[in-house]
């Protein structure tokens, strides 16, 4: 070695020394000063300290719970079907004797490329009442009325629920493609030659190799479900009655719509912490356990 | 015959699912060329509308702004984050050590955090900072990404020691490794990840939102945005907005597929 490690070590500092005082300012302490904040309480930029007055706040505030539970509610019924969809999809796209799976896979895989607000344009539009998607739907005669997308309450989750599929299925299927492309096709080769039917060929040997991929898929979708804002923002606006008001939506309208309450809007912020790191953890050790057994 | 009509069947599924991904392209290309009205009732063949549709538009928005401030702060903020997070995620692979390890490890944790709960904080810094309504309010904070450091640490994985080895042996110190061997041979890694962080800025919603604040410093989204919350919005002319706000990233996704796909799958290596 040229230098002395004691040297080096230091260039390493240096190397890292912009990203760590950026985080210092712009992440680390605001984490900290939001924690702070949630123990504040007042209007405007005007505090005072109010101890748990605002997790108090939390249990009686009605608007909250809803958006809590609507939250959850998209949570529980999108992600699984997601990462069902996409698994499905990478697993028909892996066939290599499939014809056309370039073409297939680009196409579905398309939508990612749209930002956030682009597609709720194109998903408030299709969607209107008398939108391009009842009249397929009343031509398919798979409806006779019209749905009220954006104006009924479980329409209007299902819309968004909708939503999110088109947009996050395609990229969550990259993930599991390139996954199944580490598994060795000899052991496919094995089990057909033993008999093994394709579904338990599925079960027995696919569904193992593809657990990291569910869990990271499953975790980061997690994340990002809990964070929902551009949408329900742009196509409901949390709408009908807060039938589709996110957490994220209602941090935003406590911080920046009505007069400014930052210390209850930091609590809130804190419950979506709160439930990425429950339900991280809970995914982890389901997975764990998974892989014991 | 069994194995026929699975086949079959997939085919069908998987047409199906690309259909429905492609049609909402095929239906923003429509709305362009429609008036408001024939897209409210979802008419699917091309209008005459286009030139009209365009020419409401400029009248108002500031297209060339828009697409000024939209580009200037992708590009700097794609051309910043590259440098400090190429150069942190190599060091934290490069010059480990317990300490630089264990700080690793916070980063990694600090990811679950949600923007929601940064977001008032980095608020009023900015405020504090006099730089509300700034594009440097806009990229400061999105410099430092912690994905991107994390991508760039497990790439420099694959970056063979030998190199570095030699590399000192004849001289070189630890920055012109880093600027003349890391960066050349990682400029797959770093093509990649200029198409991720491009993306994201450009597309980047909730904080422009709250930072930005007239007219003349807004970005292209968040004009789409603004058009569509109108009242009784022009569906036409919001339509010719989006195809524009959609058309670089579109570009973008056809011209580097391959590496836009490696990109994502960085993380994952």
């Amino acid at each position: 070695m040229a230098q002395a490690p004691g040297k080096t070590t230091f260039t390493g500092w240096l190397f890292k020394g912009p990203a760590l005082t950026l985080l210092a300012f712009f992440m680390v302490y605001p984490i900290l000063s939001s924690l702070w904040m949630s123990l504040q309480v007042g209007k405007g930029m005007n505090f005072s300290f109010g101890g748990s007055a605002n997790m108090w706040r939390l249990t009686q505030d009605a608007v909250f719970q809803q958006a809590l539970l609507n939250t959850l509610t998209l949570l529980v019924v999108q992600v699984p079907i997601m990462i069902t969809l996409a698994m499905l999809m990478a697993v028909a796209l892996n066939d290599p004797s499939l014809k056309g799976r370039a073409l297939f896979r680009t196409a579905i895989f398309l939508p990612c490329v749209t930002s956030l607000v682009a597609y709720s344009v194109l998903f408030k539009s299709m969607f209107a009442f008398d939108g391009v998607v009842n009249h397929f739907l009343e031509a398919l005669h798979i409806v006779d009325q019209p749905i009220p997308w954006l104006s009924d309450a479980f329409w209007a989750k299902t819309l968004i629920i909708l939503a999110i599929t088109w947009r996050w299925t395609g990229y969550n299927m990259i993930f599991f493609l390139a996954s199944l492309q580490n598994i060795d096709p000899s052991i496919y080769e094995a089990a057909r030659i033993d008999g093994i039917p394709r579904w338990a060929q599925f079960v027995k040997i696919t569904l193992p190799a593809l657990k990291p991929v569910i869990l990271f898929t499953t975790v980061t979708s997690t994340i990002g479900t809990l964070q929902l804002f551009d949408e329900v923002n742009n196509i409901t606006l949390g709408g009908p009655a807060n039938a589709t008001l996110t957490l994220s939506l209602y941090i935003y309208q406590l911080s920046f719509k009505f007069m400014p309450s930052f210390g209850y809007a930091a609590t809130v912020s804190y419950v979506i912490v709160l439930l990425v790191m429950i339900l991280s953890f809970i995914q982890f050790v389901v997975a764990r356990d998974r892989r014991r057994s | 015959m069994n194995r026929r009509l699975h086949r079959i069947m997939i085919y069908a599924l998987l047409s199906i699912a690309a259909f429905v991904s492609v049609f909402p392209f095929l239906w923003l290309m429509l709305g362009a060329t429609n008036i408001s009205s024939d897209i409210q009732s979802g008419k699917v063949t091309p209008g005459h509308a286009l030139f009209d549709n365009i020419v409401k538009l400029t009248q108002q928005v500031d297209l060339v702004q828009l697409f000024y401030n939209s580009t200037k702060i992708a590009v700097i903020a794609t051309a910043l984050t590259l440098v400090v997070a190429s150069l942190s995620g190599y060091a934290f692979e490069i010059f480990r050590s317990k300490l630089s390890d264990r700080i690793f490890a916070g980063l990694l944790a600090m990811l679950s955090i949600p923007f929601a709960a940064l977001m008032i904080p980095l608020f009023v810094i900015m405020a504090k900072l006099h730089l509300i309504n700034t594009h440097t309010a806009v990229i400061i904070p999105t410099i430092a990404s912690i994905f991107m450091i994390f991508y760039f640490r497990q790439a420099t994985k694959s970056f063979p020691t030998e190199l570095r080895d030699a590399a000192r042996v004849d001289g070189l110190n630890e920055w012109q490794i880093f600027l003349y061997i890391y960066v050349p041979v990682m400029r797959s890694t770093y093509a990649a990840a200029t198409i991720i962080i491009f993306m994201a800025n450009w597309n980047n919603y909730l904080w422009p939102l709250i930072v930005l604040q007239t007219n003349d410093t807004k970005t292209l989204t968040l004009a789409v945005a603004s058009l569509l919350s109108a009242y009784v919005p022009d569906y036409g002319v919001v339509m010719v907005a989006t195809t524009l706000a959609t058309l670089p990233t579109l570009v973008i996704f056809f011209v580097l597929q391959k590496q836009f796909v490696q990109g994502l799958l960085g993380s994952l290596k």
